[in-house]
């Protein structure tokens, strides 16, 4: 690692550690870990039971990783991605491949924190084999401007018995723009849960499209969306659940609180064309429910104080 | 006096809910609010933890309140229990008892929950749909014996919860008095009556009775409600 690299290393892996990213994981050689600034892949480490492929390519990185068959990591996989400067684009193609019964959990730290116009795309394909376990949790940390555009693009499929379950959380900052668009295709018997918390304020605009498919008989789904919205900050959120094989489930669960002159439009769809499935929708957008406001106002707690535990008790 | 409550009225929707009701809670008075459905109890609860805006006078020790906040109301010394208790999404029953509890330790909050007969790795659930009706009642009161307040106003605590349960709620109030709390009690159970100090009778909006216990009670038995609405 030449000196310019380990000086931008070091500075990201010390905001990795003061937004609360476990710093040793980065450095041990028993945690398979990848750091990329901008579009530069600063560090990689893989393991005995996941390989960590990183190249660049024209437009950003391109990485591949593999978890090996039957490979049971003890281990998160942490992923690293920032942008230091003020401006940029970072394009990230990742393709993630979780071999027959293997289990993983990703834990991705995608830190902007001088974010005045940057763009962090991800575009990732997800192959969970049969019997495979994957957890991707995606926690994001932005600066005080929101300045940054987040397009985040997952296609997942999940063989039978496999499982594949996403968060996405933006831990602190503005929001920004985000735009999130997901799809995951489940085997017989597969399980996968999305969930994504965003607190959007200022003039945040959030767009999710967020799809299940069904395929497989007895597979199942959820679609979990909690957005809190305040000042002029919209969102846009789309979770659909399709379900074509019998006795699979889906349930789309959407709830989101609008303070002040904040928009939010919540569009669940369910559809099915086999009788023998089921899926099912609730949506709820409105603003801080009375009765917990002034439950926390009659131990004390000001308006603000008490709508601040709220939210944050929805979107923790 | 803890609480002194002066032609109290309130009007919502066009229909007065409240017709001038005078009472008085003393310093550590168990104080129980009888009435049949619909007389008004509830509603006059919320009034004078300062949910709907009143005619009237409310004097907490003295001072006049009646046009203080609930949150003004509570950091003066005054908080309500719900009857049907709020639920929180994502947040633990440790951090919503930490809002009253402001600086006490984990050791004072497991030192509550089980004087209010739940289990210690229930503070680490979430005050959300997991908890059974009853357990998120004894939450509840637990969020209340830890604010320590100078008035506690509990609506119907024993709604919902078994027998063997009313008969601790009760010991938990009558130790909040033996802390110094005042209690404005609203309850329908036998077992509960019973460890009141006085007690007034609401009908149609309006105080048909007050007094000593026991006398309250027989005329409660006799005629619950006199007045027509």
């Amino acid at each position: 690692m030449n000196e310019f690299i380990k000086n931008e290393y070091e500075r990201l892996v010390k905001y990795y550690g003061a937004a609360g990213g476990d710093t040793k994981a980065l450095i041990s050689k028993d945690y398979a870990s990848m750091v990329i600034n901008g579009n530069k892949v600063l560090a990689k480490n893989s393991t005995k039971g996941i390989i960590i492929e990183a190249e660049k390519i024209e437009d950003g990185v391109y990485a591949r990783i593999r978890i090996k068959k039957g490979y049971k990591s003890k281990n998160p996989v942490h992923l690293c991605f920032g942008m230091l400067p003020m401006e940029g684009r970072q394009y990230i193609r990742t393709e993630i491949f979780a071999e027959e019964e293997s289990e993983v959990k990703f834990i991705a730290h995608c830190i902007f924190p001088n974010a005045v116009k940057v763009e962090h795309i991800m575009d990732s394909n997800v192959k969970v084999g049969k019997g495979a376990k994957v957890e991707y949790e995606e926690v994001h940390f932005h600066g005080k401007e929101g300045g940054v555009k987040v397009i985040p693009k997952t296609r997942a499929v999940v063989g039978e018995w496999g499982m594949y379950n996403s968060t996405f959380v933006i831990k602190s900052g503005r929001a920004g723009f985000v735009d999130i668009d997901y799809e995951v295709r489940l085997g017989e018997n597969a399980k996968s849960m999305l969930l994504t918390k965003i607190y959007a304020r200022g003039d945040d605009l959030i767009k999710a499209n967020e799809s299940v498919i069904l395929e497989g008989a007895h597979s199942s789904g959820v679609i979990k969306t909690r957005m809190a919205l305040r000042d002029k900050a919209k969102s846009e959120v789309i979770g659909k659940t399709v379900g074509l094989g019998a006795y699979s489930r889906g349930h789309v669960n959407c709830t989101e609180i609008i303070m002040d002159d904040a928009e939010a439009i919540a569009s669940p769809v369910v559809m099915a064309n086999n009788p023998k499935a089921k899926v099912t929708h609730e949506a709820a957008i409105g603003s801080v429910d009375k009765k917990q406001l002034l439950t926390l106002m009659a131990r004390g707690l000001t308006e603000e104080e008490a709508i601040d535990i709220i939210v944050g008790g929805l979107l923790k | 006096m803890m609480l002194k409550v002066e032609n109290l009225r309130i009007v919502r929707e066009g229909k007065e809910i409240l017709k001038n009701v005078n009472f008085e809670i003393a310093p550590q008075e168990i104080h129980l609010v009888l009435g049949i459905n619909g007389s008004g109890k509830t509603t006059l609860a919320q009034a004078i933890m300062g949910i709907y805006p009143c005619e009237g006078k409310i004097l907490f020790e003295g001072e006049d309140i009646t046009h203080l906040s609930v949150w003004e109301r509570a950091r003066k010394g005054i908080t309500l229990a719900f009857q049907e208790p709020a639920r929180f999404e994502g947040l633990l029953v440790k951090d919503y008892l930490m809002v009253s509890a402001k600086n006490k330790s984990i050791s004072k909050l497991e030192e509550v929950i089980k004087m209010v007969g739940l289990p210690r790795n229930i503070l680490f659930k979430e005050v959300g749909d997991n908890l059974s009706g009853g357990e998120r009642k004894r939450v509840e009161l637990a969020s209340v014996l830890l604010m320590e307040p100078k008035l506690a106003i509990l609506d119907e605590p024993d709604s919902g919860i078994d027998m063997l349960s009313c008969k601790l709620i009760s010991e938990v109030i009558e130790r909040m008095k033996s802390m110094g709390t005042s209690v404005m009690l609203i309850t329908h159970s036998e077992d509960m009556i019973n460890i009141a100090d006085r007690a007034t009778i609401l009908c149609a909006g309006k105080v048909v009775a007050s007094g000593e216990r026991d006398e309250i009670k027989r005329l409660f038995k006799y005629s619950p409600c006199p007045l027509k609405r």
